[in-house]
């Protein structure tokens, strides 16, 4: 494999480049994805039948703690790249790891959401609106803990062979995965939760 | 466990299959133990990450699907043959016409045409390989595994009976009870995530693994066709994923969108399934404009008139097959304005279609024309798609769409769309690059009978369904009455599909017979082509090209014929082929484990299954397998061997 030194290493050979930009059109179908969700969402959102509304469910609390882990971890994560590049694969690691971290805490923080909310009897039959709701979130949560498993894959082929052409690929395109959910996020932080809660 | 729901209803028919089916797999078991070719059939085939071998794969289901989709054609025209038939009831008319429409769509156009731009696309466009192998496997066994999937559901717990399209709330728990529509959900999502990630793979193919010199407005028409499809399957197929995923969170987690209680909305699924559905039809017939592009200036012996409005009216089609979903619902509510949008977006899609059209015709103008195979097809398609564009801009317009909605004339438009664009244009394109990859052609004569069969029973079959229509007889009717008159059409109907089972038979023979007894081709070139895929030899070499080759002009390999433009300049070194991996087929398998378990609500296996997936994900990820080389020497010798000289 050719390794052309003037660029950086995640784009360094040509497998390399090319799994970039097809990680950039898959992103590009993750797009209308989520869109689809957001229009399902939008078109349920006053159907609540008998259960609650929105106004009624949401808290700001835990949704702006999940928020600040995950804006955060979506600043370090570009930590992460940016040592990377400079070859300190510590630094790195560190940086990956705490990235992944807070995707767990933002897990949990989900996960203990939704307990709250089953509780309060709202679940995914309770209404048409809730469902969609469990369901644009959920598909969220799932990226997120896809990612974290990605992620934690990452972090161990990394360690084991250290920064390489392929490693660096690798987790420069998970890096992408994450900025993406982050973007993501912001839609449905804005969207669901802050309109909701108005 | 309630064994019960395996079972379908006590059909004689029903069980004549199961049988039939068990005893095709245990010969198959049994042939392939007996000849020793469990080994081969491991090594070469399903483990293979060659995109000409996926193809072949992919052709072959096809042909396997478009047999089942075919029993179930002639089942349907049968059953409506006569007034008062007792062939099928009405439960297993639903089965049949739901899973026809299915497997025709997605199990047999869209595989065909996926698998002739598997074995043709890297070809044309002088590259190696695909960009991305080993996932171009994945992708075959996600549809391989999602089409056996709906297929097992007939004799294991029943079809899915609520139409192609599914609607609810006929297509819930409540209406539909069998675990039929189960299927339904997960067989198409496990395929339908291996469309995307083929039209993920073969956008970047196309984009960043052309050979030198050849820019996008040098690309062959096919291949433009196909980067236009692909770019639909990645923007159409999430909305399918999503539709898919709410029907089953429907249905087996009991969720309220599309019910009919609750705050759910029906009319939800509708608007998903067509902004998926429409663009679908775009994603199987783009392609074959293609196809019958290449194929009109090969036999023609011209350039294609017009390439750049060519190319720019399928992104003008692709874009407008995005805005017009709802003409598949004019009647149900809703209001005048939102139906003249779609009204006149719809008949909008017929402009480019023209211009398209168009050049067709004045291609062949002054052509020298030879009248193969392959040819005839293109020529009949212009013509009989043309009826087809006719009748659906009369579906089009919304008012007059009150009379014929849902009923036969709706039918015959579409399979007067759909089978010359899409069927005739893979038959024309397997006849045309069969050579290519295993170096003999197909009998002419053959294929010439079953060519004449095949239009002239088209049109009995499905001409009649016009008038049909327009008397009233509405479709998905199992059975009608002798007052109604609806008899005799019907007949001609069944006749006429009788007729097209017999040219597909003689097509297949033609395979057959072909094999068996045509001359080996030396030349590998030959219909006198004009692309790139005729300068490799025939069969293809493992790499493809032996040199990469630098293109100049379009049809690049004409004018290295006509003007001796040098086409390979390099000389030969190693070459970089990916090795054989096993791992994508075993992930397909436990996909299809992982949705049997979800059709029939096993969650314990179904964790396990879905650990699995993750399981095989991570495997792959974790591989360090970097291929190999193929030394000069070896390729050099290959060369001359396939070329046919004495090394
Ligand atoms: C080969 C000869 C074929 C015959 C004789 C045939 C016949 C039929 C008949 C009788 C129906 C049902 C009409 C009704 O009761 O509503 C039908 C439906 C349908 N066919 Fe075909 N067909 C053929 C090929 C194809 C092909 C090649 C495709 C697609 C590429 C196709 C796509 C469909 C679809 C989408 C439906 C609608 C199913 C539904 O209502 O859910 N057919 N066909
Ligand atoms: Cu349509």
């Amino acid at each position: 494999m050719k390794i052309d030194a003037s660029k950086p290493l995640e784009y360094s050979t040509e497998e390399n480049s090319n799994k970039i930009f097809g990680f950039w059109v898959f992103l590009g179908a993750e797009i209308p994805l989520f869109a689809t969700l957001f229009t399902v969402y939008f078109v349920m959102v006053n159907r609540f039948a008998s259960g609650p509304s929105g106004k009624e469910l949401f808290e700001i609390g835990p949704v702006l703690m999940e928020t600040f882990l995950l804006l955060t971890s979506s600043f370090t994560i570009g930590l992460a790249i940016h040592a990377m590049r400079h070859g300190y694969k510590k630094a790195m690691m560190f940086f990956m790891g705490i990235t992944l971290l807070m995707g767990l805490g933002f897990i949990g923080i989900e996960i203990d959401e939704f307990f709250t909310y089953v509780h309060e009897g709202a679940t995914l039959q309770t209404s048409g609106f809730l469902s969609s709701l469990f369901v644009l979130l959920g598909t969220h949560g799932a990226h997120v803990s896809f990612g974290f498993l990605w992620g934690a894959g990452i972090m161990i082929q990394l360690w084991r062979q250290g920064i390489t052409p392929a490693t660096a690929n690798k987790a420069f395109i998970f890096s992408l995965f994450w900025h993406f959910l982050d973007v993501v996020w912001i839609f449905i932080f804005s969207f669901v939760y802050l309109k909701g809660m108005m | 466990m309630d064994l019960d729901k395996f079972k379908v209803h006590g059909e004689p028919l029903i069980y004549g299959a199961m049988v039939s089916i068990a005893l095709a797999t245990i010969g198959i078991l049994v042939g392939l133990t007996y000849f020793k070719k469990w080994g081969y059939l491991w090594r070469e085939w399903l483990t293979t990450v060659d995109h000409k071998k996926i193809g072949v794969m992919y052709i072959l289901a096809a042909l396997l699907m478009l047999f089942r989709g075919g029993v179930d054609a002639i089942m349907m025209r049968l059953q409506t043959a006569a007034p008062e038939m007792k062939f099928l009831d009405a439960q297993h008319y639903n089965e049949v016409f739901t899973t026809h429409g299915l497997i025709m769509i997605l199990f047999m156009a869209m595989p065909f045409i996926i698998g002739l731009m598997n074995v043709i696309i890297p070809l044309q466009i002088g590259a190696r390989d695909v960009a991305f192998p080993r996932l171009n496997a994945v992708s075959f066994w996600l549809f391989f595994m999602g089409a056996m999937l709906l297929n097992i559901s007939f004799v294991i717990g029943g079809s899915p009976d609520a139409g192609w399209s599914a609607y609810f709330p006929l297509a819930s728990l409540e209406f539909s009870p069998t675990v039929g529509n189960n299927y339904y959900s997960l067989a198409l999502q496990i395929s339908g995530i291996g469309t995307l990630i083929t039209g993920v793979n073969f956008i970047v193919t196309i984009l960043k693994m052309r050979a030198p010199g050849m820019t996008l407005m040098k690309m062959p028409m096919f291949t433009w066709s196909v980067l236009i499809t692909n770019v639909i399957i990645v923007f159409a197929f999430p909305v399918l994923t999503v539709a898919l995923a709410l029907m089953m969170f429907d249905r087996l987690f009991g969720s309220q969108f599309f019910t009919m209680a609750n705050g759910g909305m029906d009319m939800l699924w509708a608007n998903l399934f067509w902004v998926w559905g429409h663009p679908e039809v775009y994603i199987v017939i783009l392609p074959a404009f293609g196809i019958y592009s290449e194929i009109i200036a090969t036999f023609s012996k011209k350039n294609l008139y017009g390439y750049t409005s060519m190319v720019f009216s399928m992104v003008i089609i692709s874009l407008l097959s995005f805005l017009v979903w709802a003409h598949h619902f004019y009647t149900m509510g809703q209001g005048v304005m939102v139906n003249s949008f779609f009204s006149i977006t719809t008949m909008a899609i017929a402009v480019p279609t023209g211009v398209k059209i168009f050049n067709w015709l004045f291609t062949l103008r002054k052509g020298r024309i030879t009248f193969t195979t392959p040819m005839l097809y293109t020529l009949a398609f212009i013509p009989i798609f043309t009826i087809g564009g006719v009748t659906g801009v009369m579906l089009a317009m919304a008012s007059a769409d009150y009379q014929y909605h849902n009923t036969m004339f709706l039918v015959a438009h579409f399979h007067y769309v759909l089978i010359p664009g899409a069927v005739f244009a893979v038959i024309a394109g397997f006849h045309y690059w069969f050579p290519k990859v295993f170096g003999f052609r197909l009998n002419e004569r053959l294929g010439k009978h079953a060519f004449w069969w095949i239009i002239i029973s088209f049109n009995v079959t499905f001409f009649p369904l016009f008038f049909l229509g327009l008397m009233g007889m509405t479709r998905r009717m199992y059975t009608y009455s002798e007052e109604s008159g609806f008899g005799p059409l019907n007949m001609l109907s069944f006749v006429g599909a009788v007729g097209l089972a017999i040219g597909f038979v003689i097509l297949v023979y033609n395979i057959y017979w072909s094999t068996r007894y045509m001359p080996r081709d030396t030349t590998s070139d030959p219909w006198d082509g004009r692309t790139l895929e005729w300068a490799t030899p025939s069969p293809i070499p493992a790499y493809n090209f032996a040199v990469v080759p630098n293109v100049k002009t379009r049809d690049a390999f004409w004018a290295a014929k006509q003007d001796n433009v040098p086409l390979f300049e390099d000389k030969i070194t190693k070459i970089h082929l990916p090795n054989n991996t096993g791992k994508p087929f075993i992930l397909g398998v436990i996909f299809f484990f992982l949705g049997f378990f979800l059709v029939f609500s096993m969650w314990i296996p179904a964790i396990v299954a879905g650990v699995g997936v993750i399981i095989m994900l991570a495997a792959m990820s974790f591989d360090r397998d970097h291929g190999f080389y193929v030394p000069a020497e070896e390729v050099i010798a290959t060369e001359k061997k396939l070329r046919g000289e004495t090394v």
